[in-house]
């Protein structure tokens, strides 16, 4: 049970994988699970109003979770976060392509970990970000 | 009766790896049952681009990488009894098709039968006031604006009835880009076109595909954390389908990537929105109940899509002129650099401002505060960075006319000599743009003008 694991606080990026797509100024983020265990912790933390707030600063008007229990994964619709969409946009990214690492790299929460993958460097006691 | 199609994605966009097709054809050789290779080749833009081509030369607005794609498999292609469809044809697909046989003579082939499928490009059937004053899905408006392009999306259906035309090649101008892979399918099983959990299959399978080596392992390296096998030589992918609509991907032997589990779910909701209405014109694809089993190393099944009835309307883009964008950038390195590239920054924004322009510049500090930021400093790590680091000011602006444009790089290229200390390596560009936005019309509008050309010589 998740009540007997040590939790730890990550980023979603230790449990969790994503891609970002886009349409018009709509951007898509799956959230994909790596071990199924993950999928019942990251549905009933990761709401789509957490979500909107990490994407607020881009101009993000609204966010709808869709969830597929089937392969451990959400899908993250994200309106009119693009600067208007990859014609319109001023940014380098003009597709939003990196927007996925919002989402893994900025959500951060005590997780259990035992939903971390067994390989995974974020388990090594050593493991550190590299840093000045 | 067909048990197996076998499918390859050659390409992905419309710059993807030349040589990608090489080991697909090989493989594609030794499969047993009718073979195809697609090449999607075109992004929403490209064929607005390729439409201004057309108009300056009526022999060019196809993909330009049209030889670097089939010129390393063409024989293999004819050897074999490889069909190809892809959308290289973009805003002139039947120039494309008289290239393909040029190319074929060069190589010493027989010419090929390409079938060109048109009625994509509304441009030459609807009037242009339609087309702008149409109510956009965005909202934006784009009366009293340049058209520049504007093309339905057709699918499966269409390229379908090119390949009954017993054709080795079906070029198209715009389709979904999944319609490459549904309309082979349609043309070799033969389902009904009310069979919406096949259809939706097709669909599905078609979107896996798409986008090359996105699915077999590309597009997913995360270096210690998602770790990809020689992605130097990635495999682009491979589908088996089945007549019941069940598919595997997979990817040739002997090559780079992996196909797991993983790969192929972030592919599958990859610019999707709502996963049980994935529209296309054929079909809405339900993808809520689909399930991936492993059947061996590299080998992906994938079952149970449903579908629902297609849509009656058909989606179309408008491209229309959208100005011209400044970028302009600058770098500071060392002790101090991220201060004296805000500085750098704040300097331009006062001096533009001071010339009159109110719009709004987007600001950069690549290094700092950048793409996940949207140029604002107050939403990052900014305040805990190093002071000595490799920063690069970039700013960036759209504006209707091209001197406001210019204007920005140049203020931005006088720091040189009137900036803050040891700024380097500036870059700039002012390139014209394109505005495009989404509009819907009665599919009874649009069949009646969707007409297929062979080209035999």
């Amino acid at each position: 049970m998740i009540s007997c694991s040590e939790m730890r606080r990550l980023p979603l990026h230790a449990i969790a994988h994503s891609r970002a797509g886009d349409k018009g100024n709509v951007s898509n983020v799956s959230l994909v699970a790596y071990r199924p265990e993950a999928y019942k912790f990251l549905a009933t933390n990761v709401t789509a109003d957490k979500v909107h707030k990490l994407y607020a600063h881009l101009g993000a008007s609204g966010v709808t979770r869709y969830d597929l229990p089937l392969l451990s994964a959400f899908n993250f619709v994200i309106d009119d976060v693009l600067d208007g969409g990859v014609n319109a946009s001023r940014s380098i990214d003009r597709h939003g392509k990196t927007l996925s690492y919002i989402l893994l790299g900025r959500f951060i929460i005590d997780m259990p970990i035992d939903l971390i993958p067994d390989s995974s460097p974020y388990l090594d006691p050593d493991f550190r970000w590299q840093t000045y | 009766m067909t048990e197996r199609v076998f499918i390859a994605g050659g390409a992905g966009f419309s710059g993807d790896r030349f040589d990608a097709a090489v080991p697909l054809v090989e493989h594609l050789a030794n499969c047993d049952g009718p073979r195809y290779l697609i090449f999607e080749v075109l992004a929403e833009r490209t064929i607005a681009l390729a439409q201004i081509t057309k108009t300056k030369d009526p022999d060019a607005g196809y993909s330009p990488y049209l030889e670097a794609y089939l010129r390393p498999v063409l024989e293999q292609i004819k050897m074999h009894h490889i069909k190809v469809v892809s959308n290289m044809g973009a805003a002139n697909p039947l120039a494309a098709a008289k290239h393909i046989n040029k190319l074929a003579g060069e190589l010493g082939l027989p010419p090929f039968r390409i079938a060109v499928l048109s009625g994509d490009d509304l441009s030459s059937y609807v009037d242009e006031q339609t087309l702008l004053e149409a109510p956009t899905m965005e909202g934006n408006q784009l009366s009293g604006r340049d058209l520049k392009a504007a093309n339905v999306y057709l699918g499966g259906d269409a390229v379908a009835n090119a390949l009954a035309m017993n054709v080795d090649f079906v070029l198209v101008g715009r389709t979904t880009d999944s319609a490459l892979v549904l309309g082979p399918l349609l043309h070799e099983f033969g389902w009904a076109n009310d069979d919406w959990d096949k259809l939706a299959a097709g669909t599905i399978c078609g979107h896996l595909l798409e986008c090359g080596a996105q699915v077999t392992g590309a597009y997913f390296a995360d270096p210690g954390f998602k770790d990809v096998p020689a992605l130097v030589d990635v495999g682009f992918p491979v589908a088996e389908v089945y007549e019941s609509g069940d598919f595997i991907i997979t990817k040739p032997e002997q090559t780079g990537g992996c196909v797991t589990s993983a790969t192929v779910t972030e592919q599958l909701l990859y610019e999707m929105h709502d996963p049980t209405c994935y529209v296309v014109p054929d079909v809405c694809a339900d993808v809520s109940g689909l399930y991936l089993a492993e059947d061996g190393i590299d080998r992906i099944l994938v079952r149970g899509i449903k579908g629902s009835p297609r849509p009656e309307q058909l989606k179309a883009t408008v491209c229309v002129d959208g100005g011209f964008m400044a970028e302009a950038e600058l770098s500071y390195a060392g002790m101090n650099s991220l201060a004296r590239a805000k500085l750098a920054a704040d300097i331009v924004l006062e001096r533009m401002q001071k010339s009159g322009f109110n719009g709004e510049i987007r600001r950069d500090i690549i290094g700092a505060f950048s793409v996940l930021d949207g140029g604002d400093a107050s939403a990052s790590q900014a305040n805990n960075l190093p002071f000595d680091g490799d920063y690069r000011v970039r700013l960036s602006l759209i504006s209707a006319d091209q001197k406001t444009a210019q204007t920005l790089c140049d203020e931005l290229q006088h720091l040189y000599c009137s900036g803050p200390a040891a700024g380097g390596g500036y870059r700039s560009s002012v390139t014209p743009q394109m505005a495009s936005a989404s509009i819907l019309l009665n599919r009874t509008l649009i069949e009646p003008h969707i007409a297929v050309e062979v080209v035999d010589r």
